[in-house]
């Protein structure tokens, strides 16, 4: 079977925007909409009096939304071409909905920014950025949209592109590209169209199928937290015991020596088991079981790494926090933490400064955050943890926090 | 050492589709007191089986297999998760619908009514009754527009409902799977997967799949754009007519509301290149339960369906 590769990408915006259309444009030019598909929005367009086919209408999913006409959480879509399967993260973009854009960005490859092209870099603009930028995005599209509605202005478009990375320059973003497009006409999405003969770059699918994604996930530093221990104590497998996970980062080969954390104890790896028969090597994103030379004591929470690359072990970290529950943080209260696949109770016991997502700016001397805030803060965990920076490594970086009395994931944070 | 291989390419979409799955499998064992898998037999189900086996071979599954069975299954896809179940050397439980009809749980109005709906009562009173707190399924999100909006821990309430507005954020492969006592999460490890990622996995596992997924020929009726397929529970309607066609099915569920599609793909491949070409969703060509509303799906999860 051919070998094709898999993409994750999310779309920021508001309604206005239109974001609804552009997705229903990829997945209608791209021949992604099924005809029975098409015909319910068909009928829907109708019954609310309208011509046409409403492309948004594809990716409005719950009853409540489509009551009241707008986007109320991330919703998973789904299309391939013959190159590349793509997964969408669709996020709205209303100001009260900072945490679903988070949580559909934090396994996206690429983030697509949309700008309505008469109303040039929003607040919200820059918040997107700025969001997709905090949670390690390598790829940003700025897609600047309703190009009909500007007479396909190459001036509008370039004075847009150069506000945005006006503002982009404050941030670490590490390639941008801009687009001119028109969702509803289609102009640049699949097709390149007639009307901006100007615009010498790729389509936005161009980019989607071609942009290289090989590097978005860091293969230089192994680490293979422990998921599950496999004993199965019977017959021929009396005396099996294998360590369960997935390659986070990096990879191993047999032979290799590691280390396991936060324990230091060291050994060899004697075998890479996978029920399809053993490997002589294998690398993230791979789910493996390793074997040892040694009889170790290893639990679940563990996490075994080459002995010459090892991370960060502590018991204290500074890390970037975005708050997404409705109850407010709470200083001294406990809370858990899950990083990589450790559980632990910890204590947040300092907020540096929140950042005004807006202006950029940092504000200091609070002492609570709410839902939506972002801030780096201190905290302290009661047993050490091993972890690396965030920018370095977005799997052994990052963390959710969850209250331990009402089980909600309250948090979710990046390590400096 | 004939199997030692060193990689060289980068891995393709079913490499890390799988891999994503084994990991949510384990998490699921690692951290929840008492999972079940949900496993009616059907392709997703027993795609779900093999990934199992990836996850924790040479060892059991440390969980048992759950069937919601409405006692209006196909014949075949019985038979075929009996035997699955025994060659896997696995704990089956089956609880039936017909228990809760009895119990007076379920009141039907017709007998050969769709018991599609119904499922989550079974369910809900299965949960119950061995205290599971997480049931894998093998639902995926390109199956329906509610699912899309679904979590992979998708988090249920003491009366097994989904509250859509009210999803734990799901960050990163980072998954919440706490709950209090009485509560429960579905889990979901092929969200991620499409149909045609489905058939493509079958035919790399070489899995089997009960007969009635090829084309076989079949008396149907066609009843608006559907083709039902005629049983003890479904007879022609005045002005309808029996036919006998070439036919396969999409998705194996309620005999009553799943309805087959006109084909010739007799083998994998065949299934393959039909469903990379269709234009026609899986469920909106399939099920009839789906079309009664807009929003069918999202109420009956609502309901605790899952």
């Amino acid at each position: 079977m051919k070998n094709i590769e898999l993409l994750r990408f999310i779309t920021a915006g508001s309604v206005d925007d239109g974001k609804s259309t552009l997705i229903g444009r990829l997945l209608h030019d791209s021949k992604s909409i099924f005809e029975d598909q098409l015909s319910a929005i068909e009928n829907t367009t109708k019954k609310r009096g309208l011509s046409g086919v409403d492309l948004s209408l594809l990716t409005d999913g719950l009853q409540a939304e489509r009551e009241q006409g707008i986007t109320i959480d991330v919703a998973y879509r789904y299309f391939a071409t013959p190159k590349r399967k793509f997964i969408i993260a669709d996020t709205p973009g209303h100001e009260q909905y900072t945490r679903n854009m988070v949580t559909g960005a934090s396994t996206a490859n690429l983030a697509i920014i949309l700008i309505d092209a008469r109303r040039g870099v929003l607040t919200q603009t820059r918040r997107h950025a700025y969001l997709a930028n905090l949670v390690g995005i390598p790829h940003l599209v700025v897609a600047v949209n309703k190009m009909d509605l500007v007479g396909y202005s190459r001036e509008t478009f370039e004075s847009i592109v150069k506000e945005f990375e006006g503002f982009a320059s404050g941030l670490d973003i590490k390639s941008i590209i801009p687009i001119p497009i028109s969702a509803l006409a289609g102009d640049n999405v699949v097709e390149r169209g007639q009307n901006m003969p100007w615009y010498k770059g790729e389509t936005l699918m161009g980019v989607l199928e071609n942009i290289e994604i090989d590097h978005d996930i860091n293969l230089e530093d192994f680490r293979f937290p422990v998921q599950w221990i496999c004993r199965p104590q019977t017959g021929e497998w009396h005396d099996f015991r294998g360590y369960m996970g997935r390659i986070e980062s990096g990879s191993i080969r047999v032979g290799d020596e590691i280390t396991v954390l936060p324990s230091g104890k060291t050994s060899k790896i004697r075998e890479i088991a996978t029920y399809d028969g053993p490997l002589l090597e294998a690398m993230a994103p791979q789910s493996v079981t390793l074997r040892l030379e040694d009889e170790l004591d290893i639990s679940r929470g563990d996490m075994i790494v080459k002995s010459d690359n090892l991370p960060k072990l502590s018991k204290e970290f500074d890390a970037m926090l975005c708050w997404l529950s409705e109850e407010p943080l709470e200083m001294g209260k406990r809370y858990l933490i899950k990083h990589a696949t450790k559980t632990a109770k910890i204590l947040l016991n300092r907020i540096d400064y929140q950042v005004n997502v807006n202006t950029l700016e940092k504000e200091e001397g609070l002492d609570s955050l709410a839902m939506n805030d972002i801030a780096k803060i201190g905290f302290r965990v009661q047993q050490p943890l091993a972890s690396d920076s965030y920018r370095h490594n977005r799997s052994t970086g990052s963390f959710i926090v969850i209250d331990e009395v009402t089980n909600n994931t309250v948090a979710a944070g990046m390590m400096i | 050492m004939g199997n030692l291989h060193i990689i060289h390419r980068s891995l393709s979409h079913l490499d890390i589709l799988e891999s994503e799955a084994i990991h949510i499998m384990r998490e699921v064992a690692a951290e929840c007191g008492n999972p079940a898998l949900l496993f009616s037999g059907g392709k997703d189900s027993i795609v779900l089986l093999r990934l199992a086996e990836k996850a924790f071979r040479p060892a059991k599954f440390p969980f048992p297999l759950l069937h919601i069975d409405t006692e209006h299954n196909f014949p075949e896809v019985i038979d075929f998760r009996d035997r699955r179940a025994k060659e896997l050397g696995e704990r089956l439980i089956v609880r039936s619908m017909e228990d809760s009809i009895r119990k007076k749980r379920v009141i039907l109005k017709r007998p050969d009514q769709s018991r599609n709906a119904f499922q989550s009562v079974t369910l809900l009173d299965a949960i119950a009754e061995f205290k599971f707190d997480a049931c894998m399924g093998g639902a995926r999100r390109d199956e329906e527009k509610a699912r899309a909006k679904e979590r992979i821990f998708s988090f249920r309430d003491e009366f097994g409902q989904w509250d859509p507005k009210n999803q734990r954020p799901e960050l990163w492969d980072l998954y919440n799977t706490r709950v209090h006592p009485g509560e429960n999460i579905r889990v979901f490890p092929i969200s991620n997967w499409t149909e045609l990622d489905i058939w493509q996995y079958i035919e790399q596992e070489k899995l089997e799949i009960p007969s009635i997924y090829f084309a076989h020929p079949r008396e149907v009726i066609r009843r608006g754009s559907s083709l039902l397929p005629v049983s003890h529970l479904v007879s022609p309607m005045e002005g309808e007519k029996i036919e006998r066609l070439s036919v396969r099915f999409r998705t194996v569920g309620d005999m009553t509301c799943t309805c087959p599609v006109e084909s010739t793909a007799s083998t994998l491949q065949d299934i393959i290149i039909e469903t990379a070409k269709t234009r026609i969703t899986e469920r909106g060509a399939t099920r009839m339960d789906d079309q009664t509303s807009d929003a069918s799906m999202e109420l009956r999860k609502k309901e605790g369906y899952f």
